[in-house]
């Protein structure tokens, strides 16, 4: 075979060749050898378990930006209700904007759960020929003469560096894409920082969030002064209850009810009496 | 003859299927010297199909060496270019 994958084959192979030339006692670097082993599969446990945390952290924020997507509609639903199509259109538009983030986060956590299923399974693999090469190790040390033990020391040791390198190349493309991801989640982490997220505190709002506020106390001013006005022009025939402005929602139906009815834009208003 | 499958495992193939991976390897050989990516994909896939069909896995305990080394399925014209790559560090770590 002539092609790139004998050419791919020999380039592991000239790399075994090298690291075999620098023993100088092959018994003793059987166990140095199984040393790094066992380092490399530490390596590899870590790297799932960075590659595990990468993909909680993506599951956090799409999880947060569906939610920051649901509040949108909602706040274009109830612009609509206030005859604002201007921002209601703003509200979905963002909405279209954060849907766009979602989906490239769904890509992310497919290719990262890739990634972390791959490197277990690379893990496994190599703990199994960790463990095969740890029997033959001793085999090896206890009873063979020079020669033989060279032999058997140079199959062992390319059967399992050619393993090493496998798994190597796998933790080193985990690592990339996780860097990768972890730059591009620093990215979402700041645009939903910058207001975007639901703030459980409330001291901070969004500008949708706030001129929506807006529309509704003037509509409620509105519609409080257009009661009053009512009550004016229905005349001072009427004995108002001497409550406070705006109690007279129901008096001139239904006579003493009123103090029931509180007016909402002066909750303190209960204290002074 | 044992190939292994980076990022897979190896498998032991018996001899008369080189002929047939050796036409396959051709195919992605040329997809890599005219940067086609997508044929790439069908190419390497139809030669890893192949292994794997005609294969049957060495089981992981197993310490041999083998005679092919292919890239994983879903390698890219850089990850192979990158393999090829004659640079010295980490392919194999001793």
């Amino acid at each position: 075979m002539s092609g790139i994958f004998s050419r791919m084959s020999m380039i592991f192979r000239a790399k075994t060749d090298k690291a075999l030339d620098k023993l100088e006692d092959p018994r003793q670097t059987l166990d140095y050898s199984y040393q790094r082993q066992l380092e490399l599969l530490q390596k590899v446990r870590r790297g799932v378990a960075d590659v595990a945390t990468s993909r909680k952290r993506v599951e956090l924020q799409a999880t947060q930006l569906t939610g920051q997507a649901d509040k949108l509609t909602q706040q274009a639903q109830k612009a609509l209700e206030m005859g604002r199509e201007d921002l209601a259109r703003e509200a979905l538009s963002r909405r279209s904007g954060v849907q766009q983030q979602i989906t490239d986060l769904q890509a992310q956590h497919a290719q990262l759960q890739g990634e972390e299923e791959k490197l277990t399974r690379a893990s496994q693999r190599l703990q199994a020929k960790v463990d095969a090469f740890r029997t033959k190790k001793e085999t090896i040390k206890a009873s063979y003469s020079a020669a033989e033990a060279q032999t058997r020391i140079n199959e062992a040791f390319s059967g399992i560096s050619e393993e090493m390198g496998d798994v190597g190349l796998a933790i080193q493309r985990a690592e990339d894409k996780t860097q990768q991801m972890q730059a591009r989640a620093g990215a979402i982490d700041e645009l939903l920082a910058s207001g975007a997220l639901d703030d459980p505190t409330g001291t901070t709002k969004d500008d949708i969030t706030l001129e929506l506020e807006q529309l509704a106390s003037t509509s409620d001013v509105e519609n409080e002064l257009s009661r009053m006005k009512a009550q004016l022009g229905a005349g001072p025939a009427q004995s108002t209850p001497a409550i406070g402005p705006g109690s007279g929602t129901s008096a001139p139906a239904t006579g003493y009810q009123a103090p029931q009815v509180q007016p909402a834009p002066q909750p303190n208003a209960g204290d002074l009496r | 003859m044992i190939v292994r499958i980076l990022n897979e495992g190896q498998w032991q193939l018996p001899e008369g299927a080189l002929s047939d991976l050796n036409r396959l390897d051709d195919a992605v050989e040329e997809a890599v010297s005219t940067d086609d990516e997508a044929e790439l994909a069908s190419a390497l896939h139809a030669l890893l199909d192949e292994v794997r069909t005609k294969g049957t896995r060495v089981p992981d305990d197993e310490l041999s060496d083998s005679e092919l080394i292919l890239p994983g399925a879903d390698s890219t014209l850089d990850d192979i270019r990158e393999l090829l790559s004659t640079s010295d560090e980490g392919l194999v770590p001793n």
